[in-house]
């Protein structure tokens, strides 16, 4: 049974899972969700971006605002994020090459110019990394107290031949990550609440354009869907693959890489890896007959090196995602709400 | 710093080992055959057994004859609606209430303690019974420490008694012994339990002798068990041989951490502090000696003595609607699972819970929403 959003605005509202889909679909969609001009991947299609059929390529957009506590954190900060975070929902709507970028920021009176500077230059070493480039964007400054810190929302539009929806799932799909989950809401929950844990916990923001460029030169048309696991971690990515698809997916919980600090640290505080956010991998759907191939370009890429086959789509319990532990099977809940708000 | 054990670590994994869970399911297959009856039901009666069999979707490799049932087993759960009536009149009365983070939506006669909360009244979440000293040393004013748990969190709540409570705290004993429910179950009528598998936790310190009267009494098999997936598969194991060779006997397959005789210390601290009373556990009535009170010697602690506590007013408004409607009891005892009740999933989730077995992390209705709802993969298995 679906719940109607409730009067006021919650936290859970932004953090990917029901709540979110829930507003959205009820607040934010009616009267826009019309989808793209000329039959392309519009607002209804609530995918990572929207693709817009130009002449006989595709132009996809996509928009995203951050706002991470702390700013700067083990592995990155909020520059380095923004920037990923755009590149990545482009990249794996199939545009990799990153035509342009705009960043707009708002900043809270009184923020240290010194931060500011160091949240640019990882702005720029991002961009470069990604081989993509701001040309436009905006300032504001709002009075002490009105807003939290620094705000950034970036756009960004790319090009491709053929967008990969996240919805082009079908049975016995292989589903593929490009790597460990989990590093980066692992290390954002360490340094917000000042946990002192052992060992090496660091977020995996990155920009994937590369390596998913990898995935779609050695599969091609085998590739049949894509979605970067941000907020809600793999399981809300799963999740809305396999109800977009209407298949089931079943998903071994040995064969989810998973960094053994972050493994540690999510024993102690009960949090389940797979609903922990990532910002530097791709879950790509691929066809059997393509998943060798594919496997093997995203593993010879320095991202991809951890990658790994985690399960298969099947014809039963669409929507649903059944997780094998090893020991027996159950359904993977969708989680509503996240342990942590605002991770990015 | 926390500081993980490596050898803790190699332990766990131990006990995390899929090739020797399949040897032992397959002896749960095997067992229950020889069985040969259509149904052998057992029973748990801890949160912590029930989150590690949905965790690991264990049920989806149980033979189907096997049912295990989750029992009375967590004890925010089945603290009474009176209970938490008088923890709310406390509270309405301006008195700072100290308590267990998942007491906060448990629901009484007519309202939570969050309830009250948002009516104005003071009521602070803590983690540990050492928090409730803090609290009162730092607030001054009158704090009441509601205490809720099984006798493993009663052992904390005795050892702050012992040491010496500030003047301004007192006590409001919720506090449950899991013992006499096990009778109060094994006589329910209807339910066919056919053997216990008891919380290796909370035998830890009360030992696994404590077992043994009530296999005496009831001729029933008990296996005291651990929580990782292997614990809880051999634990199964051996409760299911006791069953098939009728030998109503304890046994301990936790020896890493239970004995016979238990923690004396930790036992030594409680039994000076409460002694067992009657009273009612929701949605299971009365539970003699169930229930865990302050003994004379500590009497003065007790709020029930210090405040005047009047719950009629809350008692007779009258109980939300959808209430009703809500299966708690019936969980709680074994009778109905989560996926009977019509709320379950839909007008009752952790977010709006209707009954306290959504509430708890210990909850079986929290648990099967956590862990997708329904155990039976059907065909998928």
């Amino acid at each position: 049974m679906s719940r109607g959003v409730e009067d006021r605005i919650g936290l859970k509202h932004g953090a990917g899972g029901r709540a979110m889909r829930a507003l959205i679909e009820q607040v934010c969609l009616p009267g826009l969700a019309g989808g793209a001009a000329g039959g392309g991947i519009g607002l209804a299609a609530m995918d990572d971006g929207a693709a817009i059929p130009v002449g006989d390529r595709w132009l996809v957009v996509t928009t995203d605002s951050h706002v991470v506590h702390p700013i700067f954190f083990p592995g990155g900060d909020i520059g380095r994020l923004a920037i990923s975070g755009t590149v990545n929902d482009l990249a794996v709507m199939g545009a990799t090459e990153v035509t342009a970028l705009t960043c707009a920021l708002i900043i809270e009176e009184g923020f240290p110019r010194a931060d500011l500077e160091r949240v640019y230059a990882s702005i720029r070493a991002a961009c470069e990394e990604a081989g993509a480039r701001v040309v436009t964007g905006d300032t504001k400054v709002m009075g002490r107290g009105e807003i939290d810190g620094l705000v950034l929302n970036t756009a960004g539009v790319g090009f491709c031949d053929r967008p990969v929806p996240d919805s082009g799932l079908a049975p016995d799909d292989v589903l593929i990550v490009t790597g460990t989950i989990g590093d980066h809401g692992m290390a954002i929950m360490a340094a917000r609440h000042a946990l002192s844990l052992e060992g090496d916990l660091r977020s995996d923001v990155a920009p994937v354009n590369g390596v998913v460029r990898a995935a779609l030169r050695a599969g091609g048309g085998g590739v049949v869907a894509m979605k970067d696991p941000t907020r809600g971690g793999l399981s809300s990515a799963l999740h809305e693959m396999a109800q977009k698809s209407n298949v089931g997916i079943l998903i071994e919980e040995s064969a989810v890489p998973v960094r053994p600090d972050v493994r540690g640290a999510s024993d102690l505080l009960g949090i389940d890896p797979l609903v922990m956010a990532c910002e530097g991998k791709a879950v790509i759907g691929v066809r059997a007959h393509a998943a060798g191939a594919v496997l093997d370009a995203i593993r010879a890429h320095p991202l991809g090196r951890d990658a790994a086959p985690i399960g298969r789509c099947i014809a039963g319990h669409a929507g649903a995602v059944i997780l094998d532990t090893g020991f027996g099977r159950r359904i993977l809940a969708e989680s509503d709400g996240e342990p942590l708000p605002r991770i990015c | 710093m926390i500081s993980p054990d490596p050898q803790a670590a190699f332990r766990e994994l131990k006990f995390r080992d899929p090739v020797r869970a399949r040897a032992m399911v397959e002896a749960l297959g095997r067992i229950t055959g020889g069985i040969g009856r259509p149904r052998v039901s057992l029973m748990h009666v801890c949160g912590s057994h029930e989150q590690a069999i949905a965790k690991y979707g264990l049920r989806t490799s149980f033979p189907a004859a096997l049912r295990v049932i989750m029992g009375p087993g967590c004890p925010v759960c089945v603290t009474d609606a009176r209970e938490v009536d008088e923890g709310v009149a406390l509270a309405l009365q301006g008195v700072h209430i100290a308590t267990y983070g998942d007491m906060l939506r448990v629901p009484g006669s007519a309202m939570s303690l969050a309830d009250a909360q948002a009516d104005g009244a003071q009521v602070h979440v803590i983690y540990s019974a050492g928090q409730a000293v803090e609290l009162a040393e730092r607030l001054k004013e009158p704090v009441v420490f509601f205490a809720t748990g099984f006798e493993t969190t009663a052992v904390a709540t005795a050892a702050i008694v012992l040491k010496g409570l500030p003047e301004n705290l007192s006590i409001l004993s919720a506090h449950k012994f899991i013992p006499p429910a096990m009778d109060v179950v094994a006589a329910t009528p209807g339910l066919a339990v056919e053997g216990f598998l008891a919380a290796g936790h909370a035998a830890t310190i009360t030992g696994w002798g404590v077992f043994e009267a009530f296999v005496e009494r009831h001729r029933l098999p008990v296996v005291v068990a651990g929580f990782e997936p292997l614990d809880i598969l051999a634990g199964l194991v051996r409760l299911l041989e006791l069953v098939r060779d009728g030998t109503p006997a304890v046994a301990n397959m936790y020896p890493r951490c239970v004995t016979r005789a238990g923690n004396l210390r930790a036992q030594d601290a409680l039994w000076k502090v409460f002694e067992p009373s009657g009273g009612r556990w929701r949605g299971i009535a009365d539970v003699p000696g169930g229930n865990l009170a302050l003994r004379g010697p500590f009497a003065g602690l007790d709020a029930r003595a210090r405040f005047a506590i009047d719950v009629t007013p809350l008692a007779r408004r009258a109980p939300p609607v959808l209430a009703g409607s809500c299966l708690c009891g019936s969980i709680m005892t074994g009778i109905a699972s989560p996926t009977d009740c019509p709320l379950f999933g839909g007008a009752c989730t952790p977010d709006h819970p209707v009954g306290a077995c959504m509430v708890s992390t210990e909850g079986t209705c929290r648990i099967w929403h956590q862990y997708g709802g329904h155990p039976d993969l059907g065909g998928l298995a």
